[in-house]
């Protein structure tokens, strides 16, 4: 009986737990944001694409028997939503920004309207790779009970990273993202790149979203986003704008969320209100421990706050 | 006159903004620009993404006008929730409700999903008693009470609001309201004999939203219920801070489960996550609001469930009668306003017959949840020896101490 329990230990394992659990939406968000900012546009409307990407993987999933058929199908729905918004804001005159937010209201709109079916039956889950199979600790082999989309986010941001600094492709959306004219002296279809980044944008934001419906928590309904593809976003700039730093900055973000009910839970209850914001207030502490007054835009792509 | 002088302030600030900035400031004023509508649509997205649903609602309201208006006979029934009506939980234990409700002769229900307790729930009202010609009106969900129903009960003298709650003051409120509300706490009470004789950690986990009185009492009953099979159980409870956070909860579940628990329960709006992570972990867990059996075959023991039809049918009997129902009705067993989830596989025959036993006592009236001597779990005595509090005292309802057997502090 008493072997069973952790005591404090529980808390740094539940953080642990949490940041593999909790930080795979927000990886794949960001990093599908990082893409779409590099290239010199915001897409905001990734909150919808991950609500949607949520549902239809979870819809996918239901009706195909294989979720991980209903993955790609997220991930298609993403980069469709990605590709609407690429193409609409390659029109003359178009804020990103306000068709961001368009693009979110319709996503979450459209997801919650499709999705009303889909919050009763149960879907066919993702597995998960038992990392933890040297342990005789039921705790810890539950913590590091990994999902195979963790793996890939985790893998998909050094090479990311790798791909914008060193490969060809790469450096044509970081030449759109810096100068906008200078791509076009070299020939490039700044409108097109633009259109690619914001669809692979959308697709990594679907996959994140059918983690949370497939996954963790691992099911669909209408509360289940409660706004962190928007999180997400607001992440890009905190890791100023670098697949590497994304992956740092989601795992903070997950393992963070998970103290204030790991301190409840070993009975430590003051201030579980203070504790449950623990990832807002650690975000803001580094962010201003980050700051800087001369190189803080430094890493921003430069069209971004260019005016069009 | 208002879009008047919204156009003035438009053009005002079109004027403002129109003197060509410099380069530098350009920067600053786009993105100004771009967080206002950041904040807007964020704001927006809160309560945009609640009425979508219900579009589709409103607008066969509408058709149905026509047919509403002259049928006398029929009595239109209106019933409002706060979530979706399908959640597995508190919205869909009212929607079963109405479902019942609207299998009456001469009955005509209308619903409305993901209402704000804001002024879109007197919107929803009014359209429902203007467009639909609604008589009588159950607005579910706890905050639409102050100042909402209250409000629209006043403009609305001839129609009937009824919530869900037990928040009535006689002389205080409007003659045309009225509360219900059901002691599910002594069905938590069964339901932590069943937790109690099953647990073999003597662990007893509870995901609570907030540090509410109905709230604790009852993560009050569940441990009391637990500790009267078995004295060894304590129970950890585990605030969300709100009644909808999926993500939140699921860590919560995986935490508690990670310390040894091996019986979860939770008071949220739907307990679907915790119930779900529960069977994925392979422990046990019990319901509430609705049943949540079919999301854990193998570990769901059993479940405190709200018997709103019962309720409900009532209601419209008396309305149909021409008279107002009693303006506060409460009620547990005996009434018949909550109920238990069917036992699971997992529970053991001795362990039934000690929750069936205590179930009849409870719907006899035998039972008292609340006798002294009780402590809280800082050793505080709170009832003394000899002091009874049953389930119709009032006391109970602004409940601020959680008993010994729970870990926990309230702050």
């Amino acid at each position: 009986m008493s072997d069973t329990t952790l005591g404090l230990w529980g808390i740094p394992l539940a953080v642990l737990g949490g940041a593999i659990r909790v930080s795979t939406p927000f990886l794949f968000v960001s990093l599908g944001e990082c893409i779409t900012e590099r290239s010199g546009r915001v897409n905001l409307g990734l909150e919808g694409t991950l609500v949607m990407g949520a549902m239809s993987g979870y819809g996918f999933s239901y009706l195909t028997g294989s979720p991980w058929l209903g993955v790609l199908g997220a991930g298609v729905i993403g980069s469709l939503l990605g590709a609407l918004h690429g193409f609409i804001c390659g029109k003359p005159r178009v804020n990103d920004i306000a068709l961001g937010i368009a693009m979110m209201l319709l996503g979450v709109g459209l997801a919650f309207f499709l999705g009303k079916p889909l919050i009763q039956p149960t879907a066919p889950r993702l597995g998960a790779i038992p990392f933890g199979f040297f342990s005789s600790s039921a705790q810890l082999r539950s913590a590091l009970n990994v999902n195979v989309l963790f793996v890939i986010g985790v893998a998909l941001a050094p090479l990311l990273h790798f791909g914008l600094q060193n490969t060809r492709w790469g450096l044509v959306v970081r030449t759109v993202g810096e100068s906008s004219e200078a791509a076009r002296a070299l020939g490039y279809n700044v409108n097109r790149v633009r259109l690619l980044a914001t669809a692979a944008g959308g697709f990594l934001a679907g996959v994140g979203g059918s983690f949370l419906s497939l996954y963790y928590p691992g099911s669909w309904n209408e509360g289940l986003s409660s706004g962190q593809g928007l999180m997400a976003v607001a992440l890009v700039i905190f890791a100023r704008w670098s697949p590497k730093r994304c992956l740092y900055a989601s795992l903070l973000f997950g393992g963070a969320g998970a103290i204030g009910p790991a301190l409840q839970s070993v009975g430590i209850t003051t201030g579980y209100y203070l504790w449950n914001a623990a990832p807002y207030a650690l975000t803001l502490a580094i962010l201003i421990a980050s700051s800087s007054a001369t190189r803080a835009s430094a890493d921003m792509p430069a069209e971004l706050g260019a005016a069009r | 006159m208002s879009a008047k002088r919204e156009h003035g302030d438009d053009s005002l600030m079109m004027r403002r903004s129109a003197p060509p900035a410099s380069s530098t400031s350009l920067f600053q004023r786009r993105l100004l620009l771009t967080l206002v509508p950041c904040l807007v649509a964020f704001a927006a997205s809160c309560s945009k993404k609640e009425e979508a649903p219900a579009a589709p609602a409103s607008s066969a309201a509408a058709e149905a006008t026509p047919a509403a208006a002259p049928a006398d006979k029929t009595l239109t029934v209106g019933f409002i929730y706060v979530g979706p009506k399908d959640d597995f939980g508190y919205n869909q234990a009212h929607h079963e409700g109405a479902l019942a409700v609207s299998k009456l002769p001469g009955i005509k229900i209308r619903e409305e999903e993901k209402v704000p307790e804001t002024l879109d729930v007197q919107k929803t009202m009014e359209s429902m008693i203007n467009l639909d010609g609604a008589k009588l009106l159950f607005p579910t969900s706890f905050g639409y009470f102050d100042p909402h129903i209250l409000k629209v009960a006043e403009k609305y003298p001839n129609v009937t609001f009824l919530h869900c709650g037990g928040l009535y003051q006689e002389g205080k409120h409007p003659k045309n309201v009225g509360s219900y509300f059901g002691y599910i706490d002594e069905a938590e009470y069964v339901a932590g004999i069943v937790a109690g004789g099953t647990t073999k950690t003597n662990k007893l986990g509870f995901i609570a939203a907030k540090p509410i009185p109905q709230v604790l009492r009852n993560i009050n009953s569940y441990t009391l219920g637990a500790r009267s099979i078995n004295p060894k159980v304590e129970t950890t409870v585990i605030f969300t801070g709100d009644w909808s956070m999926p993500v939140k909860e699921a860590e919560a579940a995986n935490t508690l489960i990670d310390q040894g628990v091996d019986v979860l329960t939770a008071h949220v709006d739907s307990p679907k996550v915790v119930i779900e992570t529960a069977e994925k972990r392979g422990v046990f867990s019990t319901g509430y609001h609705a049943s949540q059996a079919s999301l854990a075959p193998k570990g769901y023991l059993t479940g405190a469930e709200w018997n709103w039809e019962k309720v409900y049918t009532a209601y419209i009997e008396k309305v149909k009668a021409g008279q107002m129902p009693d303006h506060l009705v409460r009620g547990g067993f005996s009434s018949g306003y909550i109920k238990l989830s069917p036992y699971g596989a997992a529970v053991s025959d001795a362990v039934k017959a000690k929750a069936d036993e205590a179930k009849a006592k409870l719907t006899a009236g035998t039972l008292v949840i609340y006798a002294g001597p009780m402590k809280d779990n800082a050793g505080k005595e709170i009832i003394p020896a000899g002091t009874d509090h049953p389930q119709t005292d009032i006391s109970l309802e602004s409940m601020n101490y959680l008993v010994q057997g729970v870990k926990g502090k309230l702050n």
